[in-house]
This record gives C-alpha cells, sequence and structure tokens, in this order.
C-alpha cells in the first residue's frame, strides 16, 4: 500500500521536474497578486499592516485553485487516471499522494517565498515566523479540498473557472483562521495557540476525508 | 393499508401521482401565507420591546425563507444521498429540483435581511455573522446548480453534484463558527443571544403559519420542477410521447 | 475460472446501448466483440473492468460479483482502452516501469527491458515518449501484455495504429496467453488465431437490431 504511495509520489516529482516553469507560473502568480496590492489600496505603513495578513491569504487561495486544474487532468487525458482506478490498490492512497506532490510543487514553495511579503507589507519578524507557520499548515487543507473540486470538474470545458466558484467558499474558514492568526501576532499579549489548533483539527479531518471523497469523486468522473 | 412506496419511484408513477398533488399544495401555500400575514400585520403589536418599530414585520417573510433555505439544503443533501444509496433516478432529480428553489429563498432571505438591515441598522449589508452565512450557502447552491449544468452526461451530472451537495453539508456548520466567531480566543464571551426567546405568542404565530405556507409552496414548486425534468428526461419513452400535454 | 454475465443493460444518455446481455467466458476462450460505432462496445468493456456501473445486470468473477471483490478482480485484470497511458514527459522505459508497478508486477528492469526489446523497440528504452509515432506509443502500453500475470485481458480496439509487423505479433501474444489457459475479450476488425483455444463471437448490433425488429 505504502508502495503505491511512493511510486505515484515520485513520479508525478519527476514529471514536475521535467517542466519546471510550471511550478514557477503558480509563484509568480501569487507574487503579482501580492505585489498588485498595495497599489491599488494604498502603501502608507498602517494600512500594509493592516490589510497584508488577509492580502497573503486570497493570494494563497487564488494562487491554489489556479493550480488545481493540474492535479489531474493529464493523467485523465492521457489514460493514466483509467489505470490508476484499475490498479489493485485503492484510489485513495493514490490520491492522497498526487495530493502531497501536487503541495509539495504548489503550496511549499508559497511557504517558502513568503518571508518576501512580509518585507513587503513590513511585517515584524514574529508576525513573519507566524504567516510562515499557517500557510504551512494551511495550504495543504486548500489542496485537500480543492482536489475534490478538481475531481467533479475533470475534463468539463471552463472547468477551471467552474472548480474555483465551487471550492472559492469551502476555503473560507482556512482563510478566516489563518489570517486571523497573523492579524492577532501583531497585537500584544493574545494568544495563538487556539488558531493553530483549530487550523490542526482542519488539517486532520481533510486527511482523513478528502482522499476517500476525492477518490469517489474521480470514479464519477471516469464513467 | 400497506403503501407500495417503490412503486412511486418509478418516474411514471411519480409524474402522475405529483400531478394530482401539486394543486392541493398550492391552496395550502396561498392559505397558510395569506393566514400568517394577516395575522402579523393586524394581531400583532406595533413594536417589540427592544424598540423595533412597524418594520420589523419583515420578519414573517425573512425568517421562513431563512428556515426554508437551510431545510432545503438538507432535503437537497437527503435526495442526493438516496440516490447515490439506492441508485435512484427519481431521487437525483428530487435533488435538483430542491437546490433552485433553496436558492430562490435563500436570495429572499438575503434581499429581506438587507431591506431589515436599512431599516435597523442603517444599512443595506452588515457583515453580520448570518447574512455572511446566508451568501456563502448561496454561492454554495450556485456552485451545486453551475457543476450540474455544465456536465451534459445526467448520470454523471446527478452523481457529481450529489457529491458536491454532501462536501457542503460538512462544511457549511465549520462556515458558519468562522464567520460567527473569526477570533477563536474570544468566542465565548461573544456568543449571540438568541432572538428567538421571549418572543410575543402572535408574533410566533404569524412566523409559523407563513413558515408553513413557504414549506408547502416549496413542495408544489419542487414537484412541478420534478415534472419538468421527468418529461425531459424521459422524452423518448412510450409513456411520454402518449401523454396529451405533449402532444 | 468464470466471468459471467447476467441480464446486462447499459444506457447513455437517454440511448439504450443494450439490454438483457448476458454471455459467458471460459479459460482458453477468447471472445470477439463486434458492433457498429456507438453499438455500446467500449461501454461494454468498460462495465466489465468496473469503471462504469451497469444500469440493470450483474458481472460475475468466479461466480462472485466484481463489485465485492475490487482489488482481488482488479489484480487478476488487464484494460487497455483507446488511451495508452503513456506521458510524453517520461522516457519510453519509465513509463514502462511505473505502469507495470502501479499494476502490482515486481519484474526486474532486464524483464522490461526484453519486454521492450519483444515489443519491437530496441534501443528506444531511453528516448521520451514525445517523441515517439502513434504506432510506438501504443506499442509501448502493449509491452505490458509480456509481463503482466493478469488472467483476463480486456483490450478495446488493440490494433489500432499499429503496422502489419506489430499486427503480426500482436496477435501471437493474444494466441500464445488463450493457449496458455487465459481469457481474453476484444473489440476489433481483425481475426485472431488460435491454435487450442475457442473464438466466441458477440455482436452487440445484432442484439440491437433484433430488438428493433421485434418492436417493429
Amino acid at each position: 500500500m505504502l508502495n503505491v504511495f511512493w511510486l505515484l509520489l515520485k513520479r508525478d516529482l519527476l514529471l514536475a521536474l521535467r517542466r519546471r516553469s510550471e511550478i514557477f507560473t503558480v509563484l509568480f502568480f501569487f507574487l503579482v497578486v501580492i505585489s498588485l496590492f498595495p497599489l491599488g489600496v494604498g502603501t502608507e505603513d498602517k494600512t500594509l499592516k493592516q490589510i497584508a495578513p488577509g492580502v497573503v491569504w486570497i493570494a494563497a487561495l487564488l494562487a491554489s485553485t489556479l493550480a488545481l486544474d493540474r492535479l489531474f487532468s493529464s493523467d485523465f487525458s492521457d489514460g493514466t487516471l483509467e489505470q490508476l482506478a484499475l490498479a489493485p490498490q485503492s484510489l485513495s492512497i493514490m490520491v492522497l499522494a498526487k495530493m502531497v506532490a501536487h503541495w509539495l510543487l504548489t503550496g511549499l514553495p508559497l511557504v517558502l517565498i513568503s518571508p518576501l511579503v512580509g518585507l513587503f507589507y513590513h511585517l515584524p519578524n514574529d508576525s513573519m515566523v507566524v504567516m510562515m507557520l499557517v500557510l504551512l499548515i494551511g495550504t495543504p487543507i486548500l489542496s485537500m479540498i480543492g482536489a475534490i473540486g478538481a475531481a467533479l470538474t475533470l475534463g468539463l470545458r471552463g472547468g477551471g473557472v467552474l472548480v474555483s466558484l465551487l471550492v472559492l467558499p469551502f476555503y473560507l474558514p482556512v482563510m478566516v483562521y489563518g489570517s486571523g492568526a497573523i492579524a492577532s501576532s501583531m497585537l500584544e499579549g493574545l494568544s495563538l495557540q487556539p488558531y493553530f489548533l483549530l487550523l490542526g483539527a482542519f488539517a486532520l479531518l481533510a486527511i482523513v476525508f478528502s482522499p476517500w471523497a476525492t477518490a469517489a469523486a474521480l470514479k464519477i468522473s471516469l464513467e | 393499508m400497506k403503501i407500495n412506496w417503490f412503486k412511486y419511484a418509478a418516474p411514471l408513477n411519480f409524474y402522475s401521482l405529483a400531478g394530482k398533488v401539486i394543486p392541493f399544495f398550492w391552496v395550502a401555500a396561498i392559505a397558510l401565507t395569506a393566514f400568517g400575514l394577516y395575522w402579523g400585520f393586524f394581531k400583532t403589536p406595533d413594536s417589540l420591546e427592544n424598540g423595533m418599530k412597524e418594520y420589523y414585520r419583515i420578519i414573517f417573510v425573512h425568517l421562513g425563507s431563512v428556515w426554508m433555505a437551510m431545510w432545503l439544503y438538507i432535503m437537497m443533501v437527503f435526495w442526493a444521498l438516496v440516490g447515490l444509496v439506492f441508485n435512484t433516478k427519481l431521487s437525483y432529480m428530487m435533488a435538483s429540483a430542491t437546490s433552485i428553489t433553496g436558492a430562490l429563498l435563500t436570495v429572499v432571505a438575503l434581499a429581506t435581511g438587507a431591506i431589515w438591515g436599512k431599516t435597523s441598522w442603517g444599512t443595506w449589508w452588515d457583515w453580520d455573522p448570518k447574512l455572511t452565512t446566508f451568501l456563502i450557502l448561496l454561492f454554495i447552491y450556485i456552485g451545486y446548480i453551475a457543476l450540474q449544468s455544465a456536465i451534459d452526461d445526467t448520470r454523471r451530472s446527478d452523481k457529481a453534484s450529489a457529491v458536491l451537495a454532501l462536501v457542503g453539508l460538512a462544511l457549511v456548520p465549520v462556515i458558519y463558527s468562522a464567520v460567527n466567531c473569526p477570533d477563536p480566543t474570544q468566542c465565548s464571551s461573544l456568543h449571540q443571544e438568541s432572538s428567538m426567546k421571549n418572543i410575543e405568542p402572535n408574533i410566533m404565530r404569524g412566523i409559523i403559519f407563513t413558515t408553513l405556507g413557504f414549506w408547502m409552496y416549496s413542495f408544489a414548486a419542487i414537484l412541478m420542477r420534478v415534472r419538468n425534468i421527468i418529461l425531459q428526461r424521459e422524452r423518448n419513452t412510450t409513456w411520454v410521447s402518449k401523454l396529451k400535454e405533449v402532444n | 475460472m468464470t466471468l459471467e454475465v447476467k441480464n446486462l443493460q447499459c444506457i447513455r444518455g437517454d440511448r439504450e446501448l443494450f439490454t438483457d446481455l448476458s454471455f459467458q467466458l471460459e479459460a482458453k476462450q477468447l471472445l470477439m466483440l463486434e458492433g457498429k460505432n456507438g453499438s455500446g462496445k467500449t461501454t461494454l468493456l468498460r462495465a466489465l473492468c468496473g469503471l462504469y456501473e451497469p444500469d440493470v445486470g450483474e458481472i460475475l468473477w468466479h461466480g462472485k460479483s466484481i463489485k465485492k471483490q475490487d482489488e482481488l478482480y482488479r489484480r487478476e485484470l488487464f484494460y487497455l482502452g483507446h488511451l495508452n497511458a503513456i506521458k510524453p514527459d517520461l522516457t519510453v522505459f519509465e513509463n514502462l516501469r511505473f505502469n507495470t508497478q502501479l499494476a502490482g508486477g515486481l519484474e526486474t528492469d532486464d524483464a522490461l527491458m526484453q519486454a521492450l526489446d519483444a515489443i519491437g523497440l530496441f534501443a528506444f528504452e531511453d528516448f521520451p515518449a514525445s517523441q515517439l509515432s502513434q504506432g510506438q506509443k501504443r506499442r509501448v502500453a502493449l509491452a505490458r501484455l509480456l509481463l503482466t500475470k493478469a488472467t483476463l485481458w480486456v483490450l478495446d480496439e488493440p490494433f489500432v495504429a499499429l503496422d502489419a509487423a506489430a499486427v503480426v505479433l500482436l496477435q501471437s501474444i493474444i494466441a500464445d496467453h488463450v493457449d496458455k489457459g487465459g481469457m481474453v475479450i476484444l473489440t476489433t476488425h481483425q481475426e485472431v488465431s488460435l491454435i487450442k483455444g475457442e473464438v466466441k463471437r458477440l455482436s452487440l448490433t445484432a442484439l440491437t437490431e433484433n430488438r428493433e425488429s421485434l418492436n417493429a
């Protein structure tokens, strides 16, 4: 069972390595959105600090939905997905492997580049660390919830816009608590523990339910 | 008397049964709503204890649509689940018909909420937790309808939208709690008082009757829509071609 | 060892593809599925694999519904559809290795190389699959036939895009599998001659026309 997990994870990473440009498009999209906000809203120090938590999460949400299209579509169009569904292993495990690969390629880069956001928005160092931590816990949840939407809209015309419509409302709790933690970190004497506990609980629930729901959705889309 | 429920799971039988009961639901809907509104306008106090004046009376439309919008979402998920478990075509059609009425009532709930907000808070839109959750509920309804209409193959669209409805049901409470209490450190102190306590009995009566009226309306509208969906999906069968309303 | 199909009905959209379809397949038998375009051949094959749920009817493997033995059944099944499941960014060898390992195969690299040689892709091992022709890609997919331990092969138009030599080769691979006690179901316009096994035929068009003439 674990074999097939590693097999798929390794293959997806190898495929991404051979097409590196795709990793960077998501990353640069994130950066472009981040840089547009100050120009639209205002560049005062106080404004920047105030909007930073929301902006970084909205940019992460959009980047994540943008990348969803790639999760299953190439496997679907070349027939690999059929072979995955017919392999004598649980499809949920394979789906989990694909989600992990997808997060390593599209979520983790955002976490790693987020200190740059901290610089752009004049965030104190502590908040920068908090931001990286909540992104580290939150972006996998985005990948996992998004995967369900990606599986449901597989192969549909205009699937990209549709998938955003389906999954963005579901991202809301992650965004609320993720940005709440960053905002609270800028105030004195607030405990951040509840935020991390809640996000951690979401992440656990997502790991348990999402691969299963996604596998069910994939089987429906393959019929 | 023993009723064979599965008999009515066949579209042919359901179509004629629904046709017979729809008029009754319409009559009940109009009568109950009219009575509820009459009671609400003429038998209730002119202002509430908390100082709200005549404008509070929008509550008779507002609460009915709020409750029905939520109830219809649960019904939609119920039918979707029945469809996934028993693979009955009719339940998917019920789920699909319910979604439209549910979305419509969510819009009514939001609009009446906004009007109420304008009169009591002086603003059309306030990011109040309940209004916000309803906005998200509307987005979820719209997502369901959009997914269903984007898939040409009815089998796939039925099942895919059913899965989406289930995921939505699991996430709506989480969304509500996130909107209701964005700051988990202060949640206990911010807990909202339920506005349903100490309500004047006549006001309650009006609310209950309009809600029942909306419920009957939902039955009528959903059954009419299901009949349309049946005709559309079974258009190539002999029983549909023999119907007099088709010829 | 039996594959048994009982009263199968599949409906696509509002079109009935086939109704009341029943047949049996035993070891050492090859089933040729015939029928016009759109007669439901592919749908039937996908239903046999468990990718498509039939509207009515049952598919039994060893007397037990395939739905109830999920992974066990899939272990004994080899399916190749219209799509080759070849990744253009991987090499020929990597493609074959991934697809074999995915199906649970534990073949050594040498065995994989031999299979590629046998299917006529000698010296192409390290080519990116994107540089292959349509027929060569089909060969990569078919190389798995030489490695799989599955009993039941379900092949959807396996001869498409192959040149004359490859057609002969594939015919012998299929015949060999059936002769050794395997089962094959395929849709094709090519004849496959067997030495020991038995060829069965099933025509979906005939089923449909029969019913239409009955209705008329």
